[in-house]
């Protein structure tokens, strides 16, 4: 027999979803907004050439590229809390997770974007006698930014997708809310099938756009 | 002045036309090849000849006109729905026609990941299905005829540009073409490595081959050269023998555009 | 001050080293699954045939773009129903990460095959090959080449991925460490255990792979991201 396939119940929760899509677009902003300021400090200690700041900022790099994000949550909800005087609630356990996964990864792409101008923009902002902050932060970055646009834009959409991790330690997103839908109405297939096409709905017109972006660098550059 | 003219053409170009988008490159192309021919094929850039040497291999497709090898029409007629006429062409008929004319290009495009004579043997395992031994042994042949059996075992990387388009047309050879076409063969390589190239073209001339060259070299168009074509605006504007055409031009055009290449001596 | 004590995590490592063995055969059957199938869907993508590109594109690109946990709970709790088989947590992540990472090694494999030269294709065509004669003998041993640094980044990636299996219940390291942390009320040290051993496995596999690609270039390759 074929399965027959019934949205009815879902809709009926919809509020429940909405619930949860604004779960996930605050944890979402959040990150957002601290991973990539994050990334960018991490990302200027890096390129310096103290060793004092490059250090730090390399192993913080190198670990969380290379530690998986949903075991980072994890440790901060269930092993930070031992270690520190306060509560660690299911949204500070994720955002930390997320954030600092995604400063490592934004700080590479903030590196490489700043490595990319040539020399002789920095000769001419010396020679015009601007010091290292100004020529950083009015020659060189306007004109990186640019060139990483692409990138971080994909950071972006990475960061959208890594949200559904927060589900795991039950903050309420999106997912989590679909969890619990198909749990008292018994119709998974519905379900998840509704939150895979929200996803994909919300991020492609995104990902359609990093692929604009890159053709017109890429004529530009 | 084509030659005997009870010697039947190994090739005939009739009406060839190419058009990018709206823009028309070739415009009316008519030419016969006899086996034995010297084509030389000079002109500005922008007038056309290299997308004429790619069409005779169907490297570009034609938009217009007819090609016939050995008196047999290449592609097959089909009405559009208009009633006009256009010609088609199937990808295994253009493969098997490829085999029969070589051509080396002007940024040798060697494969890099073989090494010089797995470059020669390509195209006599993979499309002649030869033995590995067999055609090891043609392909050093080829090598040895263009001066390079030595670097039968060096990968493309690191060979100069002139040695490496020496292997790309023993390449060529290698399958027995009866046709070759040479698409400006020397125009990225140094000046001093040219001379090791042209070498090479001028003792296939003097085996007798069928060959067209497009080329800027207009000092080696006059000795290589049986017939010479000046082509300008997509059509061919003049033609003739060398004398005829180089040193003593009939359109203003030819003139003037030998004129600007004055740096060259017979 | 807390008191460490890693005492417990290590007279129960067996099962640690138990679910690192079960990460690394996810991982392995994803990549063994995923890499042909990546190819099959970037060749597909790239026929310029609607009937084959379409279909091609539409995968890739809805795997690309969904969230990997998302697409896990389909297959562990929807698509049993549907097509009526039971799914063990290990065939459920195998398949979701199977099908994903193909989705990701296929954008590799096509940005491989169309960084190579157009001049390499005509070479190939001069000399009477077919497409696929060509494809297989001259562009893609090149491409392959040039797309060892962007692989590696995507094993790497999904290695990492390979977490979220844990939530289902199939016991790699992660959700070992968590019935772990819960027996032996050591979820400080454990946690702190796997998170190093994952990072240990990992960036070994990062540093190979910088210092393959440092190789690559010296031989004059370029690569693709």
């Amino acid at each position: 027999m074929e399965y027959q396939w019934n949205f009815a119940p879902i809709f009926a929760h919809s509020d429940a979803l909405l619930v949860g899509a604004l779960g996930t677009l605050r944890i979402f902003v959040v990150c957002l907004l601290l991973g990539l300021s994050l990334g960018l400090l991490v990302g200027l200690a890096r390129y310096s050439t103290r060793r004092l700041l490059t250090w730090p900022a390399a192993a913080f790099v190198e670990f969380f590229r290379n530690t998986p994000v949903l075991v980072q949550i994890i440790w901060f909800f269930f092993a930070l809390p031992i270690l520190v005087p306060f509560e660690i609630s299911p949204m500070t356990a994720a955002v930390l997770g997320i954030s600092l996964n995604s400063a490592a990864f934004s700080a590479e792409i903030f590196r490489g974007g700043i490595q990319s101008i040539e020399p002789g923009q920095w000769e001419a902002g010396r020679a015009i006698g601007m010091s290292y902050a100004q020529i950083m932060r009015r020659i060189i970055l306007p004109q990186a930014i640019r060139r990483m646009l692409p990138a971080l834009t994909n950071r972006g959409i990475e960061i959208f997708k890594m949200s559904t991790l927060a589900s795991v330690v039950a903050y309420v997103e999106l997912l989590h809310q679909g969890r619990l839908i198909a749990s008292l109405n018994f119709n998974p297939i519905e379900t998840y099938t509704v939150i895979a096409v929200a996803f994909f709905l919300f991020l492609y017109p995104l990902v359609r756009a990093t692929y604009v972006l890159e053709r017109r660098l890429g004529r530009s550059d | 002045m084509n030659g005997n003219p009870d010697m039947r053409a190994l090739l005939r170009v009739g009406g060839l036309e190419k058009r990018f988008g709206e823009n028309a490159v070739l415009r009316g192309i008519d030419l016969e090849v006899t086996a034995g021919d010297r084509i030389a094929i000079i002109g500005a850039s922008g007038s056309g000849k290299s997308t004429l040497l790619r069409c005779l291999n169907f490297m570009e497709l034609p938009t217009a006109g007819r090609i016939e090898l050995d008196g047999v029409a290449v592609g097959s007629e089909r009405r559009r729905g208009d009633g006009s006429i256009e010609r088609v062409y199937a990808e295994a008929e253009l493969t098997r026609l490829r085999r029969r004319i070589g051509m080396v290009f002007q940024q040798f495009n060697l494969f890099p990941h073989m090494t010089a004579i797995g470059n020669v043997m390509e195209g006599l395992r993979t499309v002649l299905r030869r033995p590995a031994a067999e055609a090891r042994a043609r392909a050093l042949v080829e090598l040895t005829r263009v001066g390079l059996a030595d670097k039968a075992e060096e990968y493309p990387a690191r060979l100069s540009g002139g040695q490496k388009q020496r292997v790309a047309i023993a390449r060529a050879l290698a399958l027995d073409p009866e046709i070759l076409l040479f698409d400006e063969p020397t125009s990225s390589l140094d000046p001093e490595l040219v001379g090791e190239v042209l070498a090479v073209i001028r003792s296939l001339a003097e085996e007798g081959r069928t060959m067209l060259l497009v080329t800027h070299e207009l000092g080696f168009a006059y000795h290589f050269a049986s017939r010479v074509l000046f082509l300008a605006d997509g059509v061919i504007h003049e033609q003739g023998s060398p004398e005829e055409v180089l040193k003593h031009p009939r359109e203003a055009r030819t003139q003037a555009f030998l004129a600007r290449h004055r740096a060259f001596s017979f | 001050m807390y008191q460490w004590d890693f005492a417990p995590v290590l007279a129960n490592f067996d099962l640690l080293a138990l679910g690192l063995l079960n990460t690394f055969a996810v991982t392995g059957t994803a990549l063994a699954f995923g890499v042909p199938l990546g190819l099959a869907l970037a060749l597909a993508r790239l026929t310029g045939k609607p009937l084959l590109a379409w279909p091609a594109g539409l995968l890739i690109e809805v795997f690309r773009t969904t969230p990997p946990l998302v697409q896990l709970f389909w297959f562990f709790f929807a698509l049993p129903i549907l097509i009526r088989v039971e799914m063990t947590p290990f065939m459920a992540a195998a398949a979701t990460f199977s099908i994903q990472s193909a989705a990701f090694f296929a954008e590799v494999f096509r940005g491989g095959i169309v960084s190579i030269e157009r001049g390499q294709w005509e070479a190939g065509r001069a000399i009477g090959m077919t497409h696929s004669q060509a494809m297989r003998r001259i562009i893609l041993p090149q491409a392959v080449k040039r797309m060892i640094p962007a692989f590696m980044e995507r094993a790497i990636e999904l290695m990492k991925t390979t977490t979220l299996v844990a939530v289902v219940s199939y016991a790699d390291l992660l959700y070992q460490a968590n019935e772990l942390a819960q027996k032996t009320f050591r979820p400080l040290e454990v946690l702190t255990v796997a998170a190093l051993l994952y990072f240990v496995c990992i960036f070994a596999v990062s540093l190979a792979s910088r210092a393959l690609e440092r190789r690559l270039a010296v031989s004059g390759e370029t690569t693709v991201r």
